[in-house]
């Protein structure tokens, strides 16, 4: 007799209604919706809360609903113009004080969303996402670039002992040199430094001097490479933000676009994608008085005068010891109860530190907090985003031992400290960005072509499920059972990743709902072999699916280590179609093997059938 | 009950020829021709239009495409009124000249239409993506050979590998010899091809195995022949259920669809005929025979009841 052990077919319920339920949330729709995080992560009060909607009442926006969750606040919209506009008053009222993003909200009831189910969330192609468009400071690039040359040529001729003055007018770098001997040495060490430059010999006081130009291929160049970078490292932020199948691309001479689909924490996307942030490693002028420096609004020679958290004021030397651009690696960390940051140093960072720490044991050093942020204000009733640069020494520690690559720093949030560590991780950008537009955006395929692209694979699986009844009579049946238990899992699994799922993704499904199929074929058709060998009918059921599962297994697993390396090394549409193909042989494995054979079991396993009907 | 068996690989010189045919037109046609890569991989012009009142989507892509932009996507752009346009880019023309023929365009109606701004915008997928995308499956052809050796054997690894590329290069050569759009969906495709061709394959060889070790006197050729018509009733009904949803896809599943259904059709099809044909071919010409699969352990294959 064909039957299963009670724990199995127990097994087999409870992953299909586990499977139902995590599926459950994707039959509610969403609403276009404005969520709002606290800049400092701490959670929103019923008073302020209640401030919030007293002020959209007043200034008559026709929000749908408002509602504190977790630590934020999220605002529903029946319209998408009506959300646009919310975001932009809600910027302005909340100022600096809190993040406020666009994204859409699950419609999912409370009794289930209570639990954090979400509904799998569909791709830029199928239901559009946010967008938003940055304008890269192309000009900053050239001078960032033009600083270092400047630093250069000076440290070249300082070596070689050469009296200079050496001063940047617009993009041209002017060098005054006080002896007419030095004029052609000066030369040979800067074409020595970059054979390409312009260099021009121009009349002086004492003696002639230079000016030396970038050609107009470097400085195209520069731009170039300057966008490229920033896309790069714009990809990279949305990867470690967990987004799957973004989309980043150049837009006209110095504009980037980057459009998202569903977002986890669309507030924390907002900030991280504009986001300038870094740090800089530097020691503290301590023979100097700050505040007389700040009494006098001027800093004493090789110091630089900042402000700490708390708005005190703090003299640095000039001299940087380790820069953002020298971080390979960062991860948020805790530190004695403290929120932390984990950083690890390039080879040329490690050196500095560690020829740093050497020689001043027992001397304060600071780590500068640098980003560039942006701010909405209402001016004469339009919004006006304007970018303003900010510099803040988070901490200040004495150095009580040499150290080299590898360190933690404290004195964030908990919310800075994992903002950083991704901005840091996911390198620097070559020129500063500004945010110039954000908007919701419709889907990419037009809502005729999606409708009949899901009526098609509806049509196309009734054909299938139609043929398997057709021909294979009961079991059949059985097998389509499995069919949609198997799509259902792949819903719940998609939903538990939240990963996106677009067209190449549904390609994916499709694959797979052939290769349940297939699996139930091959064992079906082993089943008649065994029949017709003259088997009985019981003999057949057990030796069929003894024999089609080595089949299937190796069929699978085949398939499966193509898909998981697609998975690995794959990037983009490749990575989201190697995520359905994986779920969906691992569901269609269980669904054909082990859910159709419970089935199969109960059917026919417990009497004794003369002929099979298959 | 005696079941006639059709002798397949009497036929396999025929088979070899149209594959070789097949094989050397495609890679001629990816050579001379190349594929015709769709707005993804070319990038475009982005155009945006504002309206005096909501428009109908489907409408300005029905207008665009009349007008000469059949590959136009439409999009609606943080408000109902405002769209996103984005165009292929076309030789001797600029995004202004391109900005100012969809406003034409659009002007069809009396819902007054108003350019606000056209730029050129870089692929959606970069070079990065063929680098990394291709070393990817260089790297799962090679984990995938890894696995046919440690379970099969050496000449069946390569069997298989033979009948991919040779899905995969056949695939490609007829999107490149008719020029139809090469898209990030019809990527899919092809690598849903990949997976649905091995598929096929391991389902022939795993028969093949376990007629090798079953009937030890019978010629190389005839236990390849059984297997392949033992198997054949599975291969027809599975490829043919395959068929029946893409071919729903292809007809009735719009614009979008249509590449992306046409490739798997002529992927399953060109896979199912590469599974009988090529994939044994290939092992019968590496001269497997009976030792070849003798050499592993005793095999735990029925151990693994479910």
């Amino acid at each position: 007799m064909n039957q299963y052990p009670l724990w199995k077919n127990m097994m087999v319920v409870v992953v299909i209604i586990l499977g139902v339920w995590f599926a459950l949330p994707n039959f509610y729709g969403e609403d276009p919706a404005v969520v709002i995080a606290k800049e400092n992560g701490l959670a929103f009060s019923q008073l302020e809360t209640s401030d919030i909607e007293e002020y959209l009442q007043e200034i008559n926006s026709g929000y749908k609903s408002i509602r504190r969750q977790e630590k934020q606040i999220l605002i529903r919209y029946d319209q998408v113009e009506e959300q646009l506009s919310g975001s932009d008053s809600m910027r302005a009222y909340m100022g600096r004080s809190a993040t406020v993003a666009l994204t859409f909200a699950p419609r999912t009831p409370n009794w289930i969303s209570r639990f954090g189910l979400k509904p799998m969330s569909l791709g830029l192609d199928l239901r559009g996402g946010v967008h938003f468009k940055f304008q890269v400071d192309l000009d900053a690039a050239i001078e960032q670039r033009l600083n270092q040359y400047i630093a250069d040529i000076n440290k070249a001729l300082i070596d070689k002992r050469i009296r200079r003055n050496i001063k940047k007018q617009g993009n041209v770098i002017s060098i005054e040199l006080f002896d007419p001997e030095d004029l052609s040495r000066a030369r040979s060490l800067i074409r020595e430094i970059d054979p390409l430059l312009v260099i021009e010999t121009v009349p002086g006081k004492t003696s002639p001097g230079l000016q030396v130009e970038m050609t107009q291929d470097q400085l195209k160049q520069r731009r170039d490479f300057a966008i490229q970078q920033n896309i790069l490292t714009m990809r990279n932020r949305v990867n470690e933000l967990g987004v799957t199948e973004p989309i980043v691309q150049r837009q006209g001479l110095d504009r980037i676009v980057v459009q998202l689909p569903g977002v986890q924490d669309p507030t924390q996307a907002e900030r991280i994608l504009g986001a300038t942030a870094t740090l800089e490693f530097r020691m503290v002028c301590e023979n100097e008085s700050a505040f007389a420096a700040e009494a006098k609004g001027r800093a004493p020679i090789g110091c630089e005068l900042f402000v700490d958290r708390v708005g005190n004021p703090v003299l640095l030397k000039k001299k940087t010891i380790v820069s953002g651009d020298q971080l390979i690696d960062a991860s948020q960390t805790f530190s004695e109860g403290r929120p932390a940051v984990s950083i690890r140093l390039d080879n040329k960072g490690s050196k500095s530190m560690l020829e740093t720490t050497k020689r001043n044991l027992n001397k304060p050093m600071a780590v500068l907090f640098i980003q560039q942020r942006q701010e909405t204000k209402e001016r004469d009733g339009q919004f006006v985003t304007s970018s303003v640069l900010e510099k803040e020494v988070i901490n200040i520690a004495t150095i009580r031992g040499v150290f080299s690559s590898q360190f933690q720093i404290t004195g964030v949030s908990v919310v800075e400290a994992r903002d950083l560590s991704i901005l840091l991780r996911a390198g620097a950008l070559a020129a500063p960005i500004f945010k110039v537009e954000e908007r919701t955006i419709g889907p990419s395929l037009g809502q005729d072509n999606i409708n009949r692209g899901f009526q098609a694979i509806v049509i196309g699986l009734a054909m299938v499920l139609l043929f398997m009844v057709f021909y294979y009579k009961g079991f059949g049946l059985i097998a389509n059972f499995g069919l949609l238990i198997n799509l259902t899992l792949v819903m719940a699994l998609l939903s538990l990743l939240q990963a996106s799922l677009t067209l190449p993704g549904i390609a994916g499904i499709v694959l797979t709902v052939g290769m349940a199929v297939d699996a139930n074929v091959l064992i079906f058709e082993r089943i008649k072999e065994e029949i017709r060998i003259g088997n009985s009918p019981q003999a057949s059921i057990t030796a069929g699916y003894q024999k089609a599962f080595g089949t299937i297994a190796d069929a699978n697993i085949t398939t499966l280590i193509a898909a998981l390396v697609l998975f690995t090394f794959g990037t983009g549409p490749i990575k989201g179609f190697a995520i359905t193909l994986t779920l969906g042989i691992i569901t269609s494995m269980f669904t054909a093997i082990i859910a159709s054979r419970a089935i199969v079991n109960i059917v026919y396993g417990q009497r004794t059938i003369n002929k099979l009907r298959i | 009950m005696i079941v006639k068996e059709f002798n397949f690989l009497s036929k396999r010189y025929v088979a070899l020829a149209i594959s070789v045919i097949l094989l050397l037109t495609s890679l001629a046609a990816l050579t001379f021709k190349g594929l015709n890569p769709g707005i993804d991989f070319t990038g475009g012009f982005s155009v945006e239009v504002s309206f005096q009142e909501p428009p109908v989507i489907s409408e300005i892509r029905d207008e665009l495409a009349s007008g000469g932009f059949p590959e136009a996507i439409v999009q609606s752009f943080g408000s109902s009124k405002d769209i996103n346009i984005r165009i292929m880019p076309r030789e001797n023309i600029d995004n202004k000249a391109i900005g100012k023929q969809i406003e034409e365009i659009l002007n069809y109606s009396a819902n007054a239409v108003e350019l606000r701004g056209s730029e050129f915008v870089s692929p959606q997928v970069g070079d990065e993506l063929t680098e990394q995308g291709g070393l990817a499956m260089l790297f799962a052809l090679m984990m995938i050979m890894i696995y046919i050796i440690f379970r099969f054997q050496w000449k069946f690894a390569i069997g298989a590998v033979v009948a991919l590329i040779h899905d995969v290069i056949i695939t490609m050569g007829v999107f490149s010899i008719f020029q139809i759009t090469f898209d990030l969906a019809v990527l899919a495709a092809i690598l849903a091809v990949v997976g649905y061709s091995l598929n096929d394959t391991i389902v022939v060889f795993d028969r093949i195995r376990e007629n090798f070790r079953l009937r030890r006197k019978e010629q190389t050729l005839d236990i390849i022949n059984t297997s392949i018509n033992q198997t054949i009733s599975r291969t027809i009904i599975t490829s043919g259920t395959t068929l029946l949803v893409l071919f729903t896809l292809y007809i009735i599943g719009g614009k979008s669809l249509e590449g992306f259904s046409l490739a798997l059709i002529i992927g399953v099809v060109i896979g199912t005929y590469s599974s009988i044909y090529v994939a044994t071919t290939s092992v019968l010409f590496l001269d497997v025979s009976t030792t070849d699969l003798m050499l592993i352990k005793k095999e735990k294959v029925d151990d693994g009841m479910p």
